[in-house]
């Protein structure tokens, strides 16, 4: 694994990197214009933690999108002769009840919970930046009423939430993305809404102004890019939220209906039988808590990556 | 308004509300600049002093309209711009810039030095190509003492000074008449200090500019400023030519801040004069003559009556009743 040894080669270079002035180096090997973003994924990529995260995840959305041809079974094939059988050469996993192959089963739920996770934030991502700038932005009473907004629909039991706005637009995956990202919107609005504010307050955001700049240049240009960092790592944080959030729907029946299944679909069955065959929640369970530990790692590591006063403290 | 006139500012005031209820409620009012009026003439550069909040910066920043006042009017080259619309007030924005403290906070850290420089070009569309635009900004690096190989780093990658530089550069790039200068060298190495004000005198004869200079020393405005103002808690206290205000100052306040000034020859004996405590609070500013709480010249007439700003030598104005 190249990522591996990139991670373990990388700690004793650390020493080298410290010095990120140009002024310091050889003329010769200047490197001019790194821009922060590439100097942030140099950091990133000494990560230790978030770069095995990187590669773990890479690893499992390549299986889930490549499922159908790496498949050993089809995924709703049941043989009810060969039911509930413990992991073996056949079934690396082994099977559920029906038959179906676990590991297969795994595979194509990998589809279903990155899909409710990538879209479900990229919906919170999308209202809660839209949001929180135009408060952010507004500043004032507009912005006073629309985190007051905000804080009513902190109150509300979330899931309770999700469930009413699953019951009344359907049970189906979509539904469930919207739903789930419909509720995430909230935090990533209120870190948007204090990026904003405390970027308008800036020299490089008055001098903007002072130039002409106008409101939505001055959004797009000035104000956001400098509040990427905190989105991003919001946004990585966000993804296993979902995750566990749709495992807990299908839990509950909600989330995706069967032949089709997620990891927390399985995992719901699996539990309904964990005393006689424990494998089948062990394996969805365990792919459901690496997910999420590498999301957090790589979460973390972008954090630190580029938060400019990890910078200045190294 | 006499035709060399450029900007007019005319009993300008800035009361910030803190204390804001819920929604509704009663607002305490900071008076953070309470009258100011003052002239400037095409050309000259103002230097405009005094403490850390007695308004200078929210002066500069009400002339250029990056903050709306709470009365007052300000007159740039005959346009009234509290009274400009927005496309109105784009135009303007041209021709007058701001150069700020902080080199660290002013430039944005994601965009290139190119990009900085050259928005302004962009937005008042004040070259037709890219490589005339491209051109344009190695031309205005070159004239702030920067080479034209460094347009393509960011700000991170570039000393105080030279940040600095690259501010002087994007004010420069539109061609303005008038730069505010809001503390351009505080944030500087002292021997980075001379260099940065050298380049604001060269620039100044090289484009015809007009400066005010805003600082909190009078040191350094000493040098760079024809006239020089100077500010106590939110009004002008005393306006006067620079050698004249140097020599003889006449508003105590003046007297005090000139008395700090250390010299360089430890024979010269001279009397310091000390202030007493702090400034008050902008919140509630002293009845009377706002200084006469710390003034070492105050007699009965000073806490209730508060004196006007007034000429009283050619060219010397100053609020105070000894006058």
């Amino acid at each position: 694994m190249r990522r591996g040894q990139a991670t373990s080669g990388a700690a004793p270079l650390q020493g080298t990197h410290d010095i990120p002035h140009s002024a310091f180096r050889n003329p010769q090997s200047r490197r001019s214009g790194a821009s922060p973003w590439q100097d942030a994924f140099r950091r990133l990529r000494r990560n230790g933690p978030a770069m095995l995260g990187l590669g773990i995840l890479t690893a499992f959305v390549l299986a889930a999108v490549l499922a159908p041809w790496i498949a050993p079974y089809p995924f709703d094939r049941t043989n009810l002769r060969y039911g509930a059988r413990p992991p073996s050469p056949t079934h690396l996993l082994g099977t559920d009840e029906l038959g179906r192959d676990l590991f297969t089963r795994i595979l194509y739920g990998a589809r279903i919970s990155f899909a409710v996770g990538i879209l479900a934030t990229l919906v919170s991502l999308t209202i809660g930046v839209a949001y929180g700038s135009i408060a952010g932005s507004a500043g004032g009473r507009a912005d006073h009423l629309m985190m007051r907004v905000v804080d009513i629909l902190y109150g509300l039991p979330f899931m309770f939430f999700v469930i009413i706005l699953m019951v009344i637009f359907g049970r189906n995956i979509l539904n469930l993305f919207v739903a789930l990202g419909a509720v995430q919107w909230l935090t990533m609005a209120r870190i948007v809404r204090g990026q904003v504010l405390s970027l308008k307050a800036r020299e490089f955001v008055l001098s903007a102004l002072a130039i002409g700049v106008s409101p939505a240049r001055l959004l797009v240009r000035h104000v956001l890019p400098n509040a990427l960092g905190p989105i991003v790592v919001y946004a990585t944080l966000t993804v296993p939220a979902v995750m566990l959030e749709e495992a807990f729907l299908s839990f509950l029946g909600l989330g995706v209906q069967p032949p089709m299944a997620s990891w927390g679909s399985l995992a719901s069955e699996g539990s309904a039988a964990m005393e006689s065959y424990p494998w089948l929640i062990l394996f969805p369970g365990l792919a459901l808590t690496v997910t999420l530990l590498a999301l957090n790692f790589l979460g973390d590591g972008l954090r630190d990556a580029l938060d400019p006063q990890m910078t200045a403290a190294r | 308004m006499a035709n060399d006139t450029l900007l007019q500012v005319r009993d300008l005031r800035k009361y910030f509300d803190i204390k804001r209820g819920f929604f509704w409620g009663e607002a305490a009012k900071v008076h953070a600049v309470d009258g100011v009026s003052f002239d400037l003439t095409h050309g000259e550069t103002l230097g405009l002093v005094g403490e850390s909040g007695c308004g200078k910066s929210t002066t500069g920043r009400l002339i250029l309209r990056l903050i709306e006042p709470t009365s007052g009017e300000v007159t740039f080259d005959h346009v009234p711009i509290f009274q400009a619309d927005k496309a109105e007030m784009r135009r303007l924005r041209q021709r007058m810039q701001i150069i700020f403290q902080d080199p660290y906070s002013s430039l944005n850290p994601r965009m290139t030095v190119e990009q900085i420089v050259g928005e302004g070009i962009v937005i008042h569309k004040l070259c037709q190509t890219k490589a005339e635009r491209r051109e344009r900004v190695a031309d205005l690096l070159q004239k702030v003492g920067l080479s034209p190989e460094q347009m393509n780093r960011y700000p991170h990658e570039f000393s105080g000074g030279q940040r600095q530089r690259v501010g002087i550069a994007r004010a420069l790039a539109v061609k303005p008449k008038l730069i505010i200068a809001d503390e351009p060298i505080s944030a500087l190495d002292v021997s980075i200090q001379a260099q940065v004000i050298n380049l604001l005198e060269d620039l100044q004869e090289q484009f015809d500019l007009t400066y005010l200079f805003i600082a909190h020393d009078l040191r350094v405005v000493e040098h760079i400023s024809d006239r020089v103002a100077v500010m106590y808690l939110g009004q002008i206290v005393e306006l006067a030519d620079s050698q004249e205000l140097y020599a003889r100052p006449l508003h105590p306040y003046t007297e005090a801040l000139l008395s700090a000034i250390p010299i360089p020859d430890p024979t010269t004996k001279r009397q310091r004069i000390i202030l007493e405590g702090d400034p008050p609070s902008p919140i509630h500013p002293p009845q009377g003559c706002r200084f006469h709480t710390r003034c070492h010249k105050r007699f009965d007439r000073c806490d209730k009556e508060e004196p006007a700003l007034r000429e009283v030598a050619p060219r010397h104005w100053v609020s105070c009743h000894l006058y």
